[in-house]
C-alpha cells in the first residue's frame, strides 16, 4: 500500500484507494497459457499502421501549436512582443505569459509552484511563448517572428559548481534543493575491521530518455469539456495534474493514450506543452496538435541526472564486506526534480554490510530539470558500487562472482525486513553457470597474454530495483459474452513492455478461453478504470493480480449461474477450461456459453481489485548480468560479444515479450555505458551542444550483440501477489554499464570511472597509460 | 509565382536529398527549393520571400502505394509531412524530422529513404511505397508477419521504419546476412532496444520471402 503512495512515480498525484477485493486466490500451481510465448495482442496494430499514437491524430479544423522557448540557460525575460506573429498567415492563437487565460496559471516542479510563464528563466528551453497556426511550418514561422528581449544572467551549468561561491543563485533559496542521509551501523568500525580498504571517485553523465515518439499531444474543447490525445505511461496521471493546473472538474479532463511511443520515465506526467496545447486550443477555437521537435526534447523534457561520487568500502580476506561510505552529488535542474533521488539504494540493499553511509546532496544548475528514468539513481550508483566490488575481489585475490556470492543478504536491510523472495543468489549464480564465466575468464586471461593488439574481457554486476512490487490501486473489469468472448477494461497503459498482451494471458488463464477472444480497452479516463502510471516496473504485479481478480468474479456468477443449470450448489461446483463441472459427479458439466442465464443476460461483468502487498515485506526483482567484449588497443574500438542477464522477476508471463524487454534494458544500459551524455557548454554559454541524434549517440545496431541472452530465474512468490509476478522493465537495465566495465578492466587493466566510456575515452586512457 | 513552377525540375534531380539540397543552395534558398538551381539563378540575390511567399502552393502528383494523387503543397513542406498531415498515411512515423532516426522511411522507387529529408516536390514521378502499401488487404505482408512473430518492436513507434528498411534490404539482397542485416537497419533506431528481434524478424522474413 504504501509503495505507491512513496514512489517517484505517483509524486504529487492524489492516489485513491482501492476497496479490499476480497479473498484472494489461491497461487497458480500449473499454467496453461501464462508463460508461454505469444505474439502480442495489438501486434498487427503496430506493424500495419493501424494503431493510431497520440501525434498520428488529426481532427477535423485542427490546427498545429508551436512553442517559443529562452535560448540562454539563464535571463530575465524584458520583452515579448507578438503583434507581428499575429498577424502572420494562418496564425490563430498567440499565448504569453501576459494572455488572460495564461496570467493566473500555475505549473509545479515537486513540490516547487511557480508561474506558467516564469519571465525568469532558468533553463535554456523554458518556454516564453506559444502559437497555433494551420500548418506546423506556418506556426514555426510565427514563432520566429516573436520579439523577444532578455537580459541575460550568469549561470552555473556544472553540478560541480554549482555550490561554490561565485555561483549564481538560480533561486533565492540558493542551489541546494536538499540533502539525503543515511547510516547504520559503524562506518568507522567497519574500517577498522577490515583487511583492504579502497575509494574511489566516479562520474556519470546525464543521459537523455529521447523516446522515438517525440513528447506532445493534440488538445481539444466541447465547450468546457477538455480532451487531450496524450503520448503518456498514465492517462490518468494526466487528467489529475491537467485538472488541478486548469481547474477543471476531473469529469470534464478526457485524457485518450491508448498507444505511445516509448517514455522510458520522462511521460509519467504531462508537459508543460500539454497546458499550452489546451490554452492554444481555447483562444482558437480549435483543436491543436502540439508535437515537441526532437531538439525540445532534448532540452525539456527530462533526464537521468549526472552523478559525482565518491565510495569508501572495506572488506576481510575472507570476502567479507566491513563497511560501505557513500557520498554523491547529483543536480535536479532548474528546478527541484530528484537530482540524487534512489541514488544510493544500491549501496543500502544490495549487498550484506553491517556498517553503510549514504549522503546525497541534489543542487540546481542552469539546465532542463530532470525526470525520472528508467530504475532512476541506481544504474549511476551501480557503476560505482559492481566497480568497486571487482577491485576489492582483485586485492584479496577472490573471483568477483565469489565476492558477491559471500555477500548475499538475507533481508531488504535498506528497510530492514524480510523480502517475500529474494534470487541474487540464484542470479548470480545460474547466470554466472549458463555464461560459462570460469571459462570465459580463464580463455579471456590466456588470449589477452598472446601478442595481439585485440584485447578481451569479462564482466558482471548484480542490482536490486527500489520496488518493482506494485500494489494498489488499481481496478478492473471484465466482461464475459454469451459467446463465451471477452472484453477487459483497464486504465493502465502499454508503455510496449507488452502490458495489454500479458493481461490478456492472464484472463485467458482463468477464464479458460484463448487470449484472441479477450479485447482490451485500456488508456482512458473516460471508458477505463483508475491506474496508476506504467512506471517503476510496477505495472504487471500491479495489474496482473487485478486481472485475476476480476476474472475470478466473473466466474463466481457464472458458477451460481450454472449451479441452476446442473442442479448442483455453486460451491461443489469447479471450473475446468471453458466448462463448469461437478466436483462430485464429473458428468455433471456444462459449458460456460451454455450456460441458460448467461445466454439471457447476455453478459456477466466482474470487477477486481487489487489486493495490499504484504505487510512488513519487501517485494522487489533482483539481476545479474554478464558480458564479454573485445577492445581494440590501437583504435580504441569496442566491440560487445555477448551479454546474459539472469533476472528473478518472479513468474514469467509471456517469455516472448519478457526477453524483449530483458534485451531492451541491456541496450539502454550500452547506451549509459558507452554511448550517451548530455553536453553542455559549462564554461562559455551553458548551452546544450547536443540537442540531437546526431551529436547525442544512441547505440544503433551495429552497436549491439548479436548474441543476447535471457534466463529467468523464477522462484514462487504468492506472498508477493496473486499471480508472483515481480517488475522487470528496470532492473534489466541497473548493471549493465558496470559489468561493461568491468569487464573492459580486464581487457586493458584500466579502471573506467568515468561514464560512458567510448572509443574517444578509450583512446584517451589507452595513450595515457603508453606514457604512463 | 508558384503554379507555373511547378514543372518536374524537381522530379529530375532525383536522389538529391532536403539536407544536400541545403548544403548546394545555403540556407537562404529553402523557401525556393521548387525548382533548384535554376530558379534560384533566374532570380539572383532575392531573398526567399521575394521569390515565392509562404502562402503560395503548388499542386503536385504523388504516386503512392501504387495510387496517384494530386496535392496541394508548400515547396517547403517534406515528404513526411505531406504523408502524415495532409494525405493520413500516418504508417510512416516522425521521430525527428532531420534524419537521423529512420521513423520515417518510406521505398522511393524501392530503395529505403527517410521521408523527413525528401520535399514533396522531389517525390514526383516516383513511386513511393509506405507501410500501409505492404499491406495484402487486411493482411500482413511477409516482413510485417516475420516482425508480429519474433516480437521486434516494444512500443512500435520505430517499426514502420524498421519494417520499410528491411523490406528494401530483402529486395536487393533476398538472402542477407548478419552483417548485412545489421548495416541494412543501422539507419533505423530502435530507442526501446529491440534490435535483436529485428534482427531475427529479419531472417525469419527472409526465409517466408524465398518460399
Ligand atoms: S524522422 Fe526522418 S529520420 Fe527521423
Ligand atoms: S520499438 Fe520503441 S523505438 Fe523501437
Amino acid at each position: 500500500m504504501a509503495e505507491q503512495k512513496n514512489s517517484y512515480y505517483t509524486q504529487g498525484l492524489s492516489v485513491p484507494e482501492t476497496p479490499a477485493p476480497g479473498e484472494e486466490p489461491a497461487f497458480w500451481k500449473q499454467t496453461h497459457v501464462v508463460g508461454k510465448r505469444l505474439p502480442r495482442v495489438d501486434a498487427y496494430e503496430r506493424v500495419s499502421g493501424a494503431a493510431v499514437y497520440p501525434s498520428d491524430i488529426t481532427l477535423p479544423n485542427m490546427i498545429y501549436g508551436a512553442v517559443l522557448r529562452c535560448p540562454h540557460p539563464h535571463a530575465n525575460v524584458t520583452k515579448v512582443d507578438v503583434s507581428r506573429a499575429k498577424k502572420m498567415p494562418g496564425v490563430r492563437a498567440v499565448i504569453t505569459g501576459q494572455t488572460p487565460e495564461a496570467k493566473k496559471l500555475k505549473w509545479k516542479y515537486n513540490d516547487y509552484s511557480g508561474p506558467l510563464f516564469d519571465t525568469h528563466c532558468r533553463f535554456e528551453g523554458e518556454a516564453v511563448a506559444a502559437v497555433a497556426a494551420d500548418t506546423h511550418f506556418q506556426a514555426w514561422d510565427a514563432v520566429r517572428a516573436i520579439d523577444v528581449a532578455y537580459e541575460v544572467l550568469p549561470f552555473v551549468a556544472d553540478h560541480n559548481k554549482a555550490l561554490s561561491d561565485d555561483a549564481p543563485d538560480i533561486h533565492d533559496s540558493g542551489n541546494l534543493v536538499g540533502t539525503d542521509e543515511y547510516e547504520r551501523g559503524d562506518v568507522a568500525r567497519g574500517f577498522d575491521a577490515a583487511d583492504v580498504v579502497l575509494e574511489q571517485e566516479y562520474h556519470t553523465q546525464s543521459e537523455l530518455h529521447t523516446p522515438m515518439e517525440l513528447h506532445g499531444c493534440v488538445a481539444g474543447w466541447d465547450k468546457d469539456r477538455l480532451t487531450l490525445w496524450e503520448s503518456t505511461q498514465g492517462v490518468y496521471a494526466v487528467q489529475s495534474e491537467i485538472a488541478e493546473i486548469l481547474n477543471l472538474p476531473l469529469s470534464k479532463v478526457r485524457v485518450i493514450g491508448h498507444y505511445m511511443g516509448g517514455g522510458f520515465g520522462s511521460k509519467l506526467k504531462p508537459g508543460k506543452y500539454t497546458v499550452l496545447a489546451a490554452l492554444l486550443a481555447r483562444q482558437s477555437g480549435r483543436p491543436v496538435k502540439l508535437i515537441l521537435t526532437r531538439e525540445e526534447t532534448y532540452l525539456c523534457t527530462g533526464n537521468r541526472p549526472a552523478s559525482t561520487m565518491h565510495l569508501k568500502a572495506g572488506v576481510k580476506k575472507d570476502g567479507t564486506l566491513t563497511a560501505c561510505d557513500f557520498t554523491c552529488t547529483g543536480p535536479s535542474g532548474a528546478y527541484p526534480a530528484g537530482g540524487t533521488a534512489l541514488v544510493d539504494w544500491q549501496i543500502r540493499d544490495l549487498y550484506a554490510c553491517d556498517n553503510v553511509r549514504c549522503a546525497s546532496k541534489d543542487v540546481y544548475i542552469n539546465a532542463g530539470p530532470a525526470r525520472p528514468f528508467r530504475a532512476p539513481g541506481h544504474p549511476q550508483a551501480s557503476w560505482a558500487l559492481e566497480q568497486m566490488m571487482d577491485d576489492l575481489a582483485d586485492k584479496i585475490g577472490m573471483d568477483p562472482v565469489a565476492l558477491r556470492l559471500k555477500n548475499i543478504p538475507e533481508i531488504s536491510q535498506g528497510r530492514n525486513q524480510p523480502y517475500t523472495t529474494t534470487g541474487l543468489k540464484q542470479c548470480i549464480e545460474k547466470g554466472a553457470e549458463q555464461f560459462g564465466w570460469k571459462k570465459a575468464v580463464e580463455r579471456a586471461k590466456a588470449h589477452n597474454q598472446t601478442d595481439t593488439h585485440i584485447k578481451r574481457g569479462v564482466g558482471m554486476g548484480a542490482c536490486v530495483w527500489f520496488v518493482g512490487g506494485g500494489g494498489p490501486p488499481s481496478t478492473v473489469i471484465i466482461k464475459l459474452f454469451r459467446d463465451g468472448s471477452v472484453n477487459l477494461n483497464m486504465g493502465a497503459s502499454d508503455i510496449g513492455t507488452g502490458t495489454k498482451t500479458v493481461m490478456a494471458m492472464v484472463a485467458a488463464e482463468e477464464l479458460g478461453v484463448a487470449p484472441e477472444v479477450i479485447q482490451i480497452e485500456h488508456a482512458d479516463t473516460e471508458t477505463t478504470q483508475y491506474a496508476t502510471p506504467s512506471g517503476g516496473s510496477k505495472t504487471v504485479p500491479t495489474e496482473s493480480p487485478t486481472v485475476r481478480n476480476a476474472a475470478i468474479a466473473v466466474k463466481r456468477q457464472l458458477l451460481e449461474m450454472a449451479s441452476e443449470d446442473l442442479n448442483v450448489p455453486a460451491s461443489d461446483l469447479d471450473y475446468e477450461g471453458a466448462q463448469i463441472i461437478s466436483r462430485n459427479d464429473k458428468n455433471k458439466r456444462i459449458k460456460v456459453t451454455d450456460v441458460s442465464r448467461l445466454k439471457k443476460r447476455g453478459v456477466v461483468v466482474g470487477v477486481g481489485y487489487r489486493g495490499p502487498n504484504p505487510p512488513k515485506k519487501s517485494v522487489n526483482p533482483f539481476a545479474a548480468q554478464f558480458c564479454e567484449l573485445a577492445v581494440n588497443t590501437k583504435t580504441g574500438e569496442m566491440q560487445i560479444l555477448r551479454f546474459l542477464s539472469a533476472n528473478d522477476s518472479g513468474r514469467v508471463l509471456d517469455r516472448l515479450t519478457y526477453d524483449n524487454q530483458v534485451f531492451g534494458g541491456i541496450v539502454m544500459g550500452i547506451g549509459f555505458g558507452m554511448t550517451e551524455f548530455r553536453q553542455l557548454d559549462a564554461r562559455q554559454t551553458g548551452r546544450l551542444c547536443n540537442r540531437n541524434w546526431h551529436d547525442y549517440k544512441l547505440p544503433t545496431a551495429l552497436d549491439v550483440p548479436v548474441d543476447m541472452e535471457s534466463l529467468p530465474i523464477e522462484i514462487d512468490d504468492p506472498e508477493a501477489n496473486n499471480t508472483g509476478t515481480k517488475g522487470l522493465g528496470e532492473p534489466v537495465t541497473i548493471p549493465t554499464a558496470a559489468a561493461i566495465a568491468n569487464a573492459l578492466f580486464m581487457a586493458t587493466g584500466i579502471r573506467f570511472t568515468r561514464a560512458p566510456v567510448n572509443p574517444i575515452e578509450m583512446r584517451r586512457h589507452l595513450t595515457a597509460k603508453k606514457e604512463g | 509565382m508558384g503554379a507555373q513552377n511547378s514543372d518536374n525540375n524537381a522530379a529530375k534531380r532525383e536522389g538529391m536529398t532536403r539536407r544536400g539540397f541545403i548544403q548546394a543552395m545555403g540556407t537562404g534558398a529553402v523557401g525556393a527549393s521548387l525548382s533548384g538551381a535554376a530558379l534560384a539563378a533566374s532570380h539572383g540575390n532575392e531573398p526567399p520571400e521575394k521569390i515565392l511567399s509562404a502562402k503560395d502552393t503548388v499542386k503536385i502528383h504523388l504516386h503512392i502505394n501504387g495510387a496517384d494523387r494530386a496535392v496541394l503543397v508548400e515547396p517547403r513542406w517534406t515528404l513526411l509531412y505531406v504523408l502524415r498531415e495532409v494525405i493520413g498515411l500516418t504508417g510512416t512515423k516522425e521521430g525527428c524530422s532531420r534524419g537521423e532516426c529512420g521513423a520515417c522511411t518510406v521505398l522511393v522507387d524501392g530503395i529505403p529513404r527517410y521521408a523527413c529529408m525528401t520535399l514533396a516536390v522531389e517525390a514526383q514521378n516516383c513511386h513511393i511505397t509506405t507501410l500501409e502499401g505492404l499491406m495484402q488487404g487486411e493482411e500482413l505482408g511477409p516482413v510485417q508477419t516475420a516482425f508480429v512473430e519474433e516480437d521486434a518492436f516494444q512500443c512500435g513507434y520505430c517499426t514502420p521504419g524498421q519494417i520499410m528498411s528491411v523490406h528494401g534490404l530483402l529486395e536487393k539482397t533476398p538472402r542477407p546476412s548478419m552483417d548485412e542485416i545489421r548495416i541494412g537497419v543501422s539507419g533505423n533506431l530502435c530507442r526501446c532496444g529491440a534490435y535483436n528481434n529485428i534482427f531475427r524478424a529479419a531472417r525469419n522474413a527472409a526465409e517466408r520471402k524465398i518460399k
